[in-house]
């Protein structure tokens, strides 16, 4: 791939979230870069993720602690295991930039988080921020922007 | 039938020396008093005042269930008032902070206070000409909340007169406070930014009692702080500890770890782990941040402020403060199993960027609603919540290391697995909810 077509980004991003709701959290975790970050603001419209509070600011290895926390024996908050379900508008190309093999996307969308009887909806602009690495695109960052981000939130243990 | 209401013996024997009743959990009576009582009893936290910086900034918080407003008056004082209007009972202010002016107006019928609360003009005033109004509530203007106190910063407020004055509440305990502060080389905090709200399904007490609990961690955080040290250990050799890393494993020490930290218990339910080393005691040096300190403090002084690194002090009835990392967690009781957690970070005037970067990490890896050390906590809270309800057993054990011939109301220092702090924060929820009753 020397440089995806629209068509190639917006599937890939949908293709992220089915991966999600799937479970298949390791599959989910090679999609992203080395060096990618996961960031869920806690602010409206916030641009630092370091000297401010975040709900998530998570690099790789943090992504993969939680990844492998999911799965563990003695990991009590998910016996039973949470479920989610990602319900996503098409995702609208907002940069393409060849040149700097850099593409942003944009991407409402609610997500949806099970346990037990309990089912909470959050609704949400996903911002994905891809590059295409050794032929396949990957995520440099994922920024997640929860519409009521500072508002009082019960456990939310998946990734939305 | 109300059970504990007009009923001081029923109430005092919630608590046993080494064990409480369920109903302080779960009980809705027990609650409603703990709210008329417990918390008007108590210097309970309001906010920073940094938090408002300039005459007429407000901010909205809590006193248990009432509503009230932290102001910053003409004088430069800051004032606590009731966020009522004295009307018709309408909360003044729609947003949780700002900025008011040089008075409050009322949106319903635009009464007008002064920004200590005092009535400043009703329109068509006329009408209230000979009917008494300034003998009324109503004519006083909005109600202050009578004891305020700013502890350099912190300010604190109690609604009863009844309890103690400031000084004597926290005596000793305050220097906690001091600590925190002091890491700042001009004396000094800010809160930085927006608090994580976390919402708790379970009483608000087992959140504190929670802050002293140092047989949990390696229990229940073994799935998040456990796998962050066994996903480390794969790391290739030589590749720097990361910050998150730094944090997260100490969590994971021994038994003997938190035994040898020690805890010490103050009067009146104050208390804090981490006497000799903590959790935070091994983080790694800020480049540029101990020279400042000395240049501040001189060598001695800087040395003794940085060596102290107590891990939660608990400041009763609802305030956790963590000085060597500059953050403080309110536990707001909503409901008998209803608690708001808000976890706020302060950046230290005049120290170095990355101090600030590692209180606001500690706070999303720790205290955020999306944090797995947090799942963690809460499940065990939830399902207590719900294990409490078991009718064969109506008693919850803090029998740890406990002494029949121990004392109350005494600053101590003893085995940092003890579960003295827990029964000092019930002796002291027993003393402050029945002295007006």
């Amino acid at each position: 791939m020397t440089s995806p077509t629209d068509k190639e980004i917006i599937d890939f991003v949908i293709h992220e979230a089915r991966l999600l709701d799937q479970h298949r959290f390791e599959e989910w975790l090679a999609l992203y870069t080395d060096d990618a970050y996961y960031w869920m603001p806690l602010e409206w419209g916030q641009t630092d993720p370091k000297l401010v509070g975040s709900l998530m600011y998570e690099d790789k290895l943090l992504l993969q602690i939680r990844v492998e926390r999911l799965k563990g024996n003695r990991t009590f908050s998910q016996k039973p295991k949470s479920r989610c379900h990602h319900v996503l508008q098409t995702p609208q190309i907002d940069s393409r930039d060849d040149a700097k093999n850099e593409y942003v996307t944009w991407t409402p969308m609610h997500y949806v988080e099970t346990r037990h009887d309990d089912q909470q909806l959050y609704a949400a602009w996903a911002t994905h921020t891809l590059t295409v690495v050794g032929g396949v695109l990957k995520i440099k960052l994922k920024r997640v922007d929860l519409v009521n981000c500072e508002a009082a939130f019960g456990n939310i243990q998946l990734f939305m | 039938m109300a059970r504990y209401r007009d009923n001081v013996e029923a109430v005092r024997n919630l608590v046993r020396p080494a064990e409480v009743h369920r109903d302080v959990y779960i009980d809705d009576e027990v609650f409603q008093l703990e709210m008329e009582h417990l918390f008007a009893n108590t210097w309970v936290y309001i906010g920073h005042d940094s938090q408002v910086p300039n005459p007429g900034d407000y901010f909205g918080t809590t006193i248990g269930l009432q509503p009230v407003l932290m102001v910053r008056h003409t004088d430069q004082s800051v004032k606590v008032l009731f966020n009522r209007c004295p009307h018709k009972g309408t909360r003044i202010t729609t947003e949780t902070c700002g900025n008011t002016g040089k008075f409050f107006r009322c949106p319903y019928h635009a009464w007008s206070f002064k920004t200590d609360g005092s009535l400043l003009a009703i329109p068509l005033k006329k009408g209230y000409e000979n009917t008494g109004l300034e003998q009324s509530h109503a004519g006083q203007g909005m109600t202050p909340v009578r004891h305020v106190h700013n502890y350099r910063g912190f300010v604190f407020a109690k609604i009863n007169d009844f309890g103690q004055g400031f000084e004597e509440f926290f005596g000793e305990s305050l220097s906690s406070f001091d600590n925190m502060i002091d890491r700042s080389p001009v004396g000094k905090l800010e809160v930085a930014g927006l608090p994580l709200r976390y919402m708790h399904n379970c009483n608000w007490k087992m959140l504190v009692e929670n802050q002293t609990d140092t047989c949990h961690p390696m229990v229940a955080h073994e799935s998040s702080a456990g796998t962050a040290v066994n996903v480390w250990k794969n790391a290739p050799p030589g590749t720097r500890k990361p910050m998150a890393v730094e944090i997260f494993a100490p969590f994971m020490s021994p038994y003997e770890f938190f035994e040898n930290m020690g805890i010490r218990v103050w009067p009146n339910g104050h208390g804090h782990t981490g006497v000799h080393h903590s959790i935070h005691s091994d983080y790694s040096a800020i480049p540029g941040y101990f020279e400042k300190m000395v240049a501040a403090y001189g060598e001695e002084r800087a040395k003794h402020i940085l060596g102290e690194n107590r891990h939660n002090t608990v400041y009763f009835p609802n305030l956790m403060i963590k000085g060597p990392i500059q953050l403080i967690r309110l536990f707001k009781p909503l409901a008998p199993n209803k608690t708001l957690v808000e976890s706020y970070t302060f950046r230290l005037v005049d120290a170095p960027d990355v101090l600030l970067e590692r209180t606001q990490m500690y706070n999303r890896l720790i205290n955020a609603p999306t944090s797995v050390v947090g799942h963690d906590d809460l499940e065990m809270y939830e399902r207590a919540q719900e294990g409490l309800h078991v009718d064969a057993n109506q008693w919850v054990n803090v029998q740890r290391l406990y002494d029949p011939a121990e004392p109350v109301d005494v600053t101590a220092e003893t085995n940092g697995t003890t579960e003295w702090q827990m029964r000092n924060q019930f002796h002291a929820w027993q003393k402050f909810m029945t002295m007006s009753m």
